[in-house]
């Protein structure tokens, strides 16, 4: 921790959330949230040893549902909050052949 | 006593006794936001001729000697965060202006079924994240008691709503104090409850571990039913908690014999406002004074509940706000290159600051080579919070501590400095992480005349216990004759 | 210079469980109609969660403990983070660091050599929804259908252990075996219900003896047997000739992603992430863990029955079929060994019942495109009414096929099934009768027969050469009696006709 945040960092971040920033988001954003990283060091100085890792804040197990089947929304209620759709399906722009590929 | 002035029970009784009806409850409280409104600004949609047309159909049930649900019949304001079907839910943000949920939240069908009628949705900070309200894309919320000070936020609406007397009950979530600061800022009760007493299916989540929706109200009992009416197990979420739920109305009035209070020195520390101070120590008193014993703890790891937070809230923020892409809802902008230009100006464009900034946050405290040292670590710090409480709550039935540090900032006074903002969080933030139930309940008025609010902590699922002990201090004074100076 | 393929799976197998992993959509292969299995949870509309399939996590257990891998006690959900529009929450539920199984194995046999591949792990999660291009190359708007997306998926991550295409093809055939048997999916490729990445390098040995591993290169989207074989051997051959050329070593490049261009038969090099991927996987707050304990371990065990390398085993010493017939049969699925099983026991002749089966039965439900669910003959009336009647020497066993053949014109014409095991059989012995296919054992009929025939002025020829030591001249003589005899059994008439021109 406490490396100095760049602004090269912040541009990183930025793609990787996919945000647009401006020039001067980014120089803002690169102040601020280094001041935030400051801050945080702070944990350092508590010793976590053999602590876990606490997810929940309520810590329990084996939530599950039975294999039923419920009703799904009509297509158009599906859709109806989309920006774009040819009225079946949701529209994006072409994508780029395997710019992101996952099983 | 006018009709706005009164209390839930007070709305419950004349309605039982046929004083009332509800179509006339509801329309004093529709007046009173016409009248104030556009002062206070706490309401993004308000919903008239909806809400009286419910209260009329209340009306003909009792007439008709019908079974009534815990809250038939009084009005309520729901903060922007809780999906309603059919009606638009904005989060305070641009990205969902005009997104209309095809269904309801878990909540908001439970309080259809306790017959308590919506006026409408009312301001927040944008996705939640914010202390002022400031951060809603839509407009500025003032504090009813002045409107140059903020309400607080996250749910800064809600509490400006019921602090406003535009509604008795109002529902706000809390992620890191944003139902109890604002409460304490508005001079109202807010309780945020132990984490999965409320179910959070149709919540729009900020931070899911964290999350958790709660009553608001102008009394404690007003709170407690309304807890009472949205509490309880829901196989749609997860992280819902199977446990019985107390009849809180039921319970509210009794004093709790041989009460323990805890106070922990880490919190009246440093950085504590006077006024508060004060106010807090007076709020002890009154307790005292009904045979309560006050009992010195420690919560040696509470310093770092705000790092933890703003490591644990932002980096799963990340990860649920990355849904809002323009594909299958919200904004997608007009002006993109390709597929990913699409996604980051759509984002870029219709997020604001704070949004944008803890996302970045918490993709950086995720990302890969940084997780451990951030992420991680907060995640075991927050195990050593719980435990600090766990501990405390072997000695004392409930913790008091100060709500925040001083009574509510004025509007802009902290929006250019967020780590400043983020640290003024620094008493509630703890509950969130510890999954601790908390209540906020008005114990004075500061020297300008802004209320302050003593914080109630108890162990899980004791919300009961907080209601008991915040009406103890309620039914013994009228907070607004205390003024601190 | 020589090399060895060194080829590792990632398979990704869709659960039959009636809903998707976390909501209750019907879980339905159902490309025409699409967006029409969604619901808040999976096209993530703000507020919704997800809540865990029982079945599907159970489901999974079984695979797990199929491919021989132990369960955890104690598992979780994490987010993995990508952005896709087929994936709308943009992460993936899945898992990272804790996975429900991990280190098991499937036994393989290639060309008679047994072969244990090791399985890293295999973990649960949900598949994303479809996303369409426009083909037109006009660079139109690609379409998103979310039908499928929250599908529960099993990845089952085989280490580097195949050493030829051959080996990879048929660990995937193994391995679509056993998830059919124990019934945790269809695996059907053509529906994306078992899909397969690859992972390939060679070793390279060099002529000074040195080992060398070249870079790793996963092959996507291999959607058929033949396609994960012809990828790989394709790969090789591409990865050779580039080490030939450039001579670069494991590590000197980063891991490169090709797809499989099945109508070119070649890989294609798939275009670089515009930033690393880094998923950011966390812990899903929606999502609790889940613990298993040992006695719900043994419940799953004890739940698999017989799998398919046990179910070879047994036949081949229960029915004493040759490994090769017990292969096939096995092969065909859980339900055709029931057949299988069932004939055998009826006839009372596994070798008989085996033969009925890998011949007859197979070339008619190929030929006619059904399952063996849906073929009309049972497996009691196959082995009472014909397989028996040849045992019995009622019918020949060429009868019997002619007659077997001739019900499976009748179900062609009326696609009905003989479900009745009497008006069956009384149907085979109506044909019987029609195609005059009664074996005659009536010597005296026969030998009238056989008699008329070596009397005969043409035939005499064939007797000499007989005679003179000709045996198939036998055969002309033995066709023109059966062709008056259609019943008759072709061992008699031969004995019959050698012994009168012996004696002649």
């Amino acid at each position: 921790m406490s490396q100095k945040l760049t602004r090269g960092d912040v541009t990183k971040v930025a793609l990787l959330a996919r945000l647009k920033l401006s020039d001067e988001e980014l120089d803002t954003f690169t102040s601020q949230l280094s001041q935030v990283l400051q801050y945080v060091d702070v944990l350092n100085e508590v010793d976590t040893e053999n602590i876990e890792p606490m997810a929940h804040a309520i810590e329990v197990s084996n939530v599950f549902r039975e294999d039923e089947v419920q009703p799904s929304l009509s297509r158009e209620a599906a859709l109806q909050n989309a920006p774009l759709t040819d009225g079946s399906h949701y529209l994006v722009p072409q994508i780029l052949e395997n710019a992101t590929p996952e099983s | 006593m006018s009709i706005v002035g009164k209390t839930t029970g007070e709305l419950l009784d004349s309605m039982n006794q046929g004083e009332l009806s509800s179509v006339e409850i509801v329309q004093a409280f529709l007046d009173e936001i016409g009248r104030r409104d556009n002062e206070v600004n706490a309401f993004l949609s308000v919903r008239p001729e909806k809400a009286l047309e419910e209260a009329k159909e209340v009306d003909q049930k009792i007439s008709a000697g019908e079974q009534l649900g815990l809250l038939a019949g009084i009005p309520i304001a729901l903060k922007d965060v809780l999906c309603t079907e059919g009606e638009t839910t904005t989060c305070g943000s641009k990205m969902l202006e005009n997104f209309v949920p095809p269904y309801d939240a878990h909540v908001v069908q439970r309080l259809k079924k306790s017959g308590v009628i919506s006026l409408g949705k009312v301001n927040m900070d944008e996705f939640a994240m914010g202390s002022s309200t400031e951060n809603s894309a839509f407009k500025t919320t003032g504090n009813p008691w002045n409107v140059e000070h903020a309400p607080g936020g996250s749910s800064g609406g809600s509490a400006a709503a019921v602090g406003a007397n535009m509604a008795p009950l109002s529902i706000g979530t809390d992620t890191g104090g944003s139902i109890r600061q604002p409460a304490s800022f508005c001079g109202v009760v807010g309780m945020k409850p132990t984490y999965g007493r409320v179910s959070r299916y149709g919540l729009v989540a900020f931070a899911s571990s964290l999350d958790q929706v709660g009553p608001m109200a102008n009394d404690v009992s007003g709170a407690a039913t309304l807890l009472e009416a949205i509490a309880g197990h829901d196989h749609r979420d997860s992280t819902s908690i199977n446990c019985p739920v107390p009849s809180y109305s039921d319970s509210v009035d009794k004093p709790l014999e041989g009460l323990k209070i805890g106070v922990a020195d880490e919190h009246f520390g440093e950085g504590l406002g006077d006024e508060v101070r004060k106010s807090v120590e007076n709020s002890l008193d009154v307790y005292r004074s009904q045979g309560a014993k006050i009992v010195n703890i420690s919560l040696p790891h509470s310093k770092y509940a705000v790092a933890a937070y703003y490591l644990i809230a932002p980096s799963e923020a990340s990860s649920n706000l990355a849904r809002y892409d323009g594909v299958h809802y919200g904004y997608r902008t007009e002006n993109f290159d390709n597929m990913i230009d699409m996604y980051a100006a759509s984002r870029g464009e219709a997020f604001g600051d704070e949004v944008k900034r803890r996302i970045m946050l918490g993709t950086y405290a995720l990302s890969s080579g940084y997780y451990d040292a951030y992420y991680l670590k907060a995640l075991k710090v927050r195990r050593l919070i719980r435990q600090d409480f766990d501990q405390a709550f072997e000695k004392v039935d409930v913790i008091a501590s100060p709500v925040t540090a001083s009574p509510a900032f004025k509007i802009g006074e902290l929006s250019d400095d967020p780590l400043a903002m983020y640290l003024s969080d620094i008493y509630t933030i703890s509950a969130n992480l510890a999954g601790l139930p908390g209540i906020s309940v008005p114990v004075g008025l500061s020297g300008n005349d802004l209320p302050i609010g003593l914080q109630l902590l108890g162990p899980a699922f004791e919300e009961d216990r907080l209601f008991r002990a915040a009406r103890m201090f309620e039914k013994e004074t009228d907070w607004k004759t205390l003024k601190v100076s | 210079m020589d090399y060895q393929i060194i080829v590792g799976l990632e398979v990704h197998v869709q659960l039959q469980t009636k809903t998707k992993l976390f909501c209750g959509c019907v879980n339905l292969f159902n490309p025409d109609n699409p967006n029409v299995q969604t619901c808040p949870v999976c096209t993530a509309m703000p507020g919704s969660l997800p809540v865990m399939n029982r079945e599907a996590f159970s489901l999974a257990m079984k695979t797990a403990v199929a491919i021989n891998c132990g369960i955890a006690s104690f598992t979780k959900w994490d987010r993995k983070q990508y952005y896709y529009p087929d994936l709308p929450k943009a992460y993936q539920i899945s898992q990272f660091d804790l996975p429900f199984s991990e280190n098991g194995f499937l036994d393989i046999e290639v060309d008679g050599e047994q072969r244990k591949i090791g399985i890293i792990r295999a973990h649960l999660e949900e598949d994303a929804g479809k996303n369409m291009h426009d083909e037109s190359g006009k660079g139109g708007d690609s379409k998103v259908d979310l039908n499928r997306c929250g599908t529960p998926l099993v990845e089952i991550v085989s280490e580097p252990d195949m050493r030829s295409a051959a080996e990879a093809k048929e660990y995937l055939e193994e391995l679509k075996l056993l998830l059919t048997y124990i019934d945790v999916s269809d695996c059907n490729m053509q529906e994306g219900s078992l899909r397969c990445d690859a992972n390939v390098n060679l070793h390279v040995t060099n002529d000074d003896g040195e080992k060398i591993a070249t870079p790793i290169v996963e092959v996507k989207n291999l959607n058929s047997f033949r396609g994960v074989e012809l990828a790989i051997e394709y790969e090789a051959d591409r990865q050779w000739d580039i080490y030939q050329e450039t001579g670069l070593k494991i590590g000197d490049v980063a891991k490169e992603t090709r797809g499989w261009d099945a109508t070119r038969g070649k890989t294609f090099g798939q275009r670089g992430k515009e930033d690393a991927a880094d998923y950011r996987y966390f812990p899903d707050p929606d999502l609790v863990p889940v613990t298993v304990t040992e006695e719900e371990k043994q419940a799953v065990r004890d739940s698999l029955g017989e799998l398919p390398a046990a179910r070879r085993s047994r036949f081949i010493e229960e029915y004493s079929l040759s490994k090769y017939d017990a292969s096939v049969i096995v092969s065909q699925g859980n339900s055709f060994t029931l057949y299988y099983e069932s004939v055998a026991k009826s006839c009372g002749d596994g070798k008989q019942a085996a033969n009925w089966l890998t011949q007859e039965v197979l070339r008619e439900m190929n030929e006619r495109k059904i399952s063996i669910e849906d073929f009309p003959i049972t497996s009691d009336g196959l082995a009472t009414s014909l397989i028996n009647r040849v045992r019995d020497k009622k019918i020949s066993i060429k009868s019997a096929k002619e007659i077997f053949a001739r019900l499976m014109e009748d179900f062609g014409e009326s696609n009905e099934s003989y479900g009745d095991n009497k008006a069956f059989d009384q149907r085979v012995e109506q044909l019987i009768e029609e195609m005059g296919l009664a074996l005659v054992s009536d010597t005296g009929e026969l030998e009238g027969v056989v008699d008329a025939v070596l009397a005969k002025e043409q035939n005499q020829k064939a007797i000499e050469d007989f005679k003179g030591g000709k045996q198939a001249a036998v055969g002309a003589l033995m066709g023109q009696v059966m062709k008056q005899i259609k019943g008759a059994d072709a061992q008699t008439v031969r004995k019959m006709i050698i012994e009168k021109i012996q004696n002649m």
